[in-house]
């Protein structure tokens, strides 16, 4: 077994849902039923119509609410502190500049200082803003903040990432740019990823699954492999192969009422 | 650009108080109202020209009063807020006796403060401290309840415990909040210290202000009571700009529009 092959072991997890339903109090019912298996390493992405229980299942997942039943398995079973969460928007505290937002898990996790700022910088090298450490978030662009935001989950070398709707408040050429560098990052880590998104165009750019699920209460409809080759970049999107998996994806939507 | 600004803030209110102050002295003067009605701004003035010992020390006392009865509210409001944002039941017990603090008629329970500090800074402090409470504790606390609720998982996602939860999220989010709260409690204190030497004043002893006020108005001494009100406004005005600048400073990174 070669090193890198090892690394790339360490670094994965596999999640199995099987039979996650969610009620809330006063008799919402988000989730009816989702079985779902994420190998390891594998980038799998969500869709489904608003409000049919995406981010719930996402909260499930990351164990920030427990199901009304069912399970969430993770295999290895893994330390909170390896997971990493990105939400909508930026979600940076405004009080500390991007070096420190970028080392708070491993500050939180009690890691000396010293390698909490190496391991911080090199997560913004990671997403290309190593050179606005010292500025505020109110000084960053919004392209330039979710940046951040994915530099801090990245900075705790995550097994398992789970992304909700990330770049959805960007414009479209920045979204792109982002899409472009995360699927790059994860052909470099192969981390376990769950990316919630409205768009069947990102999930196609970024995915090798596409999970469909309903209206809710929500049920997965279609669960489509994305045959694309492994390093995607921008002329993929024009490509004849890039549209039909786009319409498969789309039509599976159709069919869960979206 | 920051010298610009500045005189932009400055320079409207200096011309309104000049404004006015002449116009002041225009009325008294032409429908000459008497001295002991109210004293033209120049008597006032002259008053305060006559006899800036005396009035340093009065405000001295009364600033040394307004600063402890501040310092304590802000402590005390905090940790109060903090105790009552810990649980729904605990805020749900005793939020209501908070408001008393805004409800209580200070003017009612000076004297009771007289009989337990003894007529003195100590219970001219706490009178300031009465009065100045409530807005913390509403303020603080309605901060620390609207911490974004993203990165209170996000916390809890990587392991932060309760108090890594509250001093590195909710403290520092609530602090604009707080700002507002002690903003609005440093005026306070100047009043609640002021209505305190009332009293000190009617029982004869202390040269705080408010004393001071009490006796030049038992004398008819309408020009050194002016004086003496004047001069605690400013007073207020002064913890009020503290408070602000402080709270500028501290706030200087989270809004883009203070960069420049
Ligand atoms: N804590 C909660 N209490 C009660 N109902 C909730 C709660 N959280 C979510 N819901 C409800 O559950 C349903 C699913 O919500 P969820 O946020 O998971 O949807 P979503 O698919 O992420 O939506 P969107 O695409 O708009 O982000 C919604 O109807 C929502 O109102
Ligand atoms: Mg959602």
């Amino acid at each position: 077994m070669t090193s890198q092959a090892a690394a790339t072991i360490d670094r994965s997890v596999s999640v199995r849902l099987l039979d996650l339903r969610r009620t809330f109090d006063g008799g919402v019912e988000a989730l009816a039923g989702i079985t779902l298996d994420v190998a390891p390493g594998q980038f799998a992405a969500i869709l489904g119509p608003s409000g049919c229980g995406k981010s719930t299942l996402l909260r499930l997942v990351a164990g920030l609410d427990r199901p009304t039943c069912g399970t969430v398995e993770l295999h290895p079973p893994l330390d909170r502190r390896r997971f990493a969460y990105v939400f909508q928007d930026a979600h940076l505290l405004p009080w500390r500049n991007v070096l420190r937002n970028v080392a708070l898990p491993l500050e939180l996790a009690g890691i000396a200082q010293r390698q909490r700022q190496a391991a911080a910088v090199d997560a913004l090298e990671q997403v290309g803003l190593a050179e606005v450490l010292r500025r505020y978030p109110a000084q960053l662009s919004g392209g330039m903040k979710m940046r951040v935001s994915l530099a801090r989950a990245l900075v705790t070398r995550p097994k398992l990432l789970l992304l909700d709707e990330p770049f959805a408040a960007l414009d479209e050429i920045t979204r792109q740019k982002l899409d472009q560098q995360l699927r790059d990052l994860w052909l470099a880590h192969r981390m376990t990823v769950l990316f919630v998104t409205h768009s069947t165009a990102e999930a196609t750019f970024l995915a090798d699954r596409a999970v469909v699920l309903s209206r809710r209460p929500a049920r997965v409809v279609a669960d489509l492999p994305i045959d694309l080759p492994q390093r995607r970049d921008a002329l993929l999107r024009a490509s004849p192969q890039f549209a039909a998996a786009t319409k498969t994806i789309y039509q599976a939507l159709e069919r869960g009422g979206a | 650009m920051r010298g610009g600004k500045f005189i932009a803030n400055v320079l409207p209110p200096v011309l309104v108080l000049i404004v006015v102050t002449a116009a002041a002295e225009g009325i008294i003067r032409a429908l000459a109202v008497p001295m002991f009605l109210l004293p033209r701004p120049s008597t006032v003035l002259q008053y305060m020209a006559q006899h800036p010992a005396d009035l340093l020390a009065s405000l001295g006392t009364t600033a040394q009063a307004a600063l402890i009865g501040f310092f304590a509210s802000a402590v005390i409001g905090m940790i109060l807020a903090i105790s009552l944002s810990a649980s729904s039941v605990t805020r749900r017990a005793f939020y209501p006796y908070a408001v008393f603090f805004q409800t209580v008629p200070i003017v009612a329970i000076a004297p009771l403060l007289m009989i337990w500090c003894g007529p003195g800074l100590a219970a001219v402090a706490v009178s300031a401290l009465v009065v100045s409470i409530f807005p913390v504790i509403a303020n603080t606390l309605a901060g620390l309840l609207s911490t974004d609720p993203a990165l209170e998982d996000l916390f809890r996602l990587h392991g932060a415990g309760r108090w890594a939860r509250l001093w590195k999220l909710k403290l520092p989010s609530a602090t604009p909040h707080i700002v507002t709260g002690l903003r609005i409690a440093a005026g306070l204190a100047v009043i609640g210290t002021v209505v305190g030497e009332f009293l000190v004043g009617l029982m004869g002893s202390g040269e705080g202000l408010g004393v001071r006020i009490v006796s030049a108005k038992k004398l008819g001494r309408t020009d050194e009571l002016f004086a003496a009100v004047l001069i605690a406004s400013l007073l207020g005005l002064a913890m009020f700009a503290a408070v602000n600048l402080a709270g500028r400073l501290l706030l200087r990174h989270w809004h883009a529009s203070e960069q420049d």
